[in-house]
């Protein structure tokens, strides 16, 4: 140390001077790490969600995004934001470029924490023919059975989701009922001891489609090339 | 679909407590639990931070999503999120003295409790309004005195009982919030209705 | 201590240990709890939080080491957040690239190493007082320290809790999995755990005498 021995405050200059070099060395390598991983991390959310959306449409070869709003439908681009009362939904494309269907995602609060499932939806049969897991913290070994269930999967192969006649809400409302008890094509039948996470699911999907169909189906042939 | 301002509280209070389901804010939790009369200040100081930090994040996040540098984020979170902590700390020792004697030491030490820092990212991750953000940050804020309270009530009840000298300290405080995560897991399922 | 007390400037074998074993951050000091019990569900989730961890612990070291005469006393503790926020801002994007699946069963957690205890107090106690090969070092024990505190924790609890070990099954069918010890108070239960082991282990070295060994 060959400072003067009596305390000294460095002048602000150089505390201000400090601070836009070390912010301008940070600024750099954030910027550096931005740029260089973007392609990287597009090309892996792009993996990420082709691989979910064939999950549920069992098929698909191609994925491209869409938001439907009460005007219409208007395709977007990867990370653009879905406008105002918008939903944001996926068509799926087999390997001839045919309309293979549509998956949108359902959330609604389970167990413990909200539950976010992804659903494919058949254009011809109109009905829902299969379910993926997005996200949830529901308890292991008893809420987790809505991906592991082979009879709680079972209603996802043909869940009937028909509009009415004037194309504004479903023709019967999805709905979950006691385990044993299923009779229409339209409702689910919950697993015995994970009542809450299958009406949870069902709940989800109801408000999704009842939203998100009305504004669809009418567009439904702007879809196919 | 959007919860409710109520949903969000309840369960940012009770079902997914920040201390003893999210893990945010051990630190303090474990470091300042040991008695009830600094337990209840720290937790009412942190929940005040938490708003504050709240509203700083909503609106920084609006700012960056404006001019498209969601990369800067973090950063700015945290230096915002201090600065504002320093700010409130000199206002509130100029204009109510009797509030920062109470809660004014522990100010510095919330500014990297993560539980914070924590509010400020999970709302911008879960998209909350402004209004979900405040019910978010206060019931965090409720949940993390809650939490605190009771762990230090427990500890200074266990001062008097008869504990084996291996067990004493870090291992039975742990154990203790173990079980009280264990109870708050009853909360489970509050707030799915039908 | 087997190593001769060189002089404090010099870079001993216990400037890397130091992290590793006598001042371990998970089982000794108690630093950066919050990562540690809330990633450690699984072996492999504990283990890359911990090289994240790691990895901004040393580069944050080094560069507050290499600017530490530059810095005024002042905006010191400013100088070193903006610092550690960049580097973990890096990470985040590192991670997002090599694996979307790690990214979101890490979640909020990433972005939370800016406030792990372990960083910040290794650039105010060490890498702002010592030259950049000494910091780099400490900062490799104490991250190595962390990283295997995290694994310890996150191995017990998913071979307890799902019967598994990086995703490989350990029992046979007719383990049922004590599925407590992933959920959130199996995590304490798991710490306090291994914390009694080593007081345990403690207390039986200092009964038999424990300058024997050591």
């Amino acid at each position: 140390m060959n400072q003067p021995s009596q305390i000294q405050t460095p002048s602000g200059g150089k505390m201000i001077a400090t601070m836009v070099l070390v912010a301008s060395i940070c600024g750099v390598l954030i910027v550096g790490a931005f740029e260089g991983t973007a392609g990287a991390i597009a090309e892996n959310k792009r993996i990420m969600l082709e691989r979910a959306v064939f999950k549920v449409l069992p098929g698909a070869a191609g994925v491209r995004e869409y938001a439907a709003t009460a005007a219409g439908i208007q395709p977007l681009a990867a990370g653009e934001a879905v406008p105002a009362r918008g939903v944001r939904f996926y068509a799926a494309y087999d390997a001839a470029g045919v309309l293979k269907g549509i998956a949108a995602e359902a959330g609604a609060k389970g167990y413990a924490d909200t539950v976010r499932v992804l659903y494919g939806y058949d254009t011809k049969c109109q009905c829902i023919i299969g379910i993926g897991v997005v996200s949830m913290r529901e308890t292991p070994g008893i809420g987790d059975k809505i991906i592991t269930d082979a009879a709680f999967l079972k209603n996802f192969e043909a869940l009937d989701v028909r509009l009415n006649s004037d194309l504004s809400a479903l023709t019967n409302a999805v709905r979950v009922v006691k385990h044993g008890t299923k009779m229409n094509a339209w409702e689910i039948d919950a697993i015995a001891g994970a009542t809450v996470t299958s009406k949870a699911v069902g709940r989800g999907i109801n408000d999704s489609a009842q939203k998100l169909l009305p504004m669809l189906v009418p567009h439904i042939a702007e879809l196919k090339p | 679909m959007t919860e409710s301002l109520s949903q969000i509280f309840i369960s940012t209070l009770l079902t997914n407590n920040f201390v003893l389901a999210m893990f945010l804010g051990l630190c303090p939790f474990l470091g300042v639990s040991g008695r009830l009369s600094t337990a209840f200040p720290m937790g009412v100081a942190t929940m005040f931070v938490m708003l504050v930090a709240s509203l700083c994040a909503y609106g920084l996040n609006m700012l960056l999503g404006y001019f498209h540098l969601e990369f800067l984020r973090l950063i700015s979170y945290i230096v915002v999120i201090a600065s504002c902590v320093q700010l409130v700390e000199m206002v509130m020792k100029k204009y109510s003295p009797a509030l920062f004697r109470a809660l004014g030491i522990y100010l510095p030490l919330i500014t990297t409790n993560c539980a914070v820092l924590g509010v400020a990212l999970f709302q911008t991750a879960r998209e909350y309004d402004f209004s979900q953000s405040m019910a978010f940050s206060f019931g965090g804020g409720a949940g993390f005195t809650l939490a605190l309270v009771l762990m230090a009530s427990l500890r200074e009840r266990l001062q008097l009982a008869n504990v084996p000298t291996l067990v004493q300290g870090t291992a039975l405080t742990l154990i203790l919030a173990g079980l009280l995560s264990l109870t708050f897991m009853g909360f489970a399922g509050l707030g799915s209705l039908e | 201590m087997s190593l001769p007390n060189q002089a404090d400037q010099g870079i001993t074998f216990d400037t890397f240990m130091e992290g590793v074993w006598r001042q371990n951050p998970v089982f000794v000091m108690m630093l950066g709890m919050c990562p540690t019990l809330a990633v450690t569900v699984s072996a492999v989730n504990a283990l890359s939080m911990g090289v994240a961890t790691l990895f901004v612990l040393v580069s944050s070291s080094l560069l507050i080491s290499l600017i530490r005469n530059l810095v005024p006393k002042e905006v010191r503790i400013a100088t070193f957040i903006v610092i550690i926020a960049t580097f973990v801002t890096l990470t985040d994007y590192l991670i997002q690239a090599v694996s979307l699946t790690l990214y979101e069963a890490l979640g909020a957690f990433i972005q939370l190493i800016v406030v792990n205890c372990i960083i910040l107090g290794r650039a105010e106690a060490h890498a702002s007082k010592n030259p950049p090969l000494k910091a780099v070092i400490n900062a490799l024990g104490m991250g190595t320290g962390f990283t295997i505190g995290l694994f310890a924790l996150g191995a017990t609890r998913e071979i307890f809790g799902a019967g598994k070990l990086f995703g490989m099954t350990l029992f046979g069918d007719q383990f049922q999995p004590w599925v407590v010890m992933v959920l959130p108070p199996g995590g304490f239960f798991v710490l306090a755990a291994w914390l009694l082991l080593f007081s345990l282990l403690r207390s039986k070295s200092a009964t038999e005498g424990g300058h024997a060994h050591d």
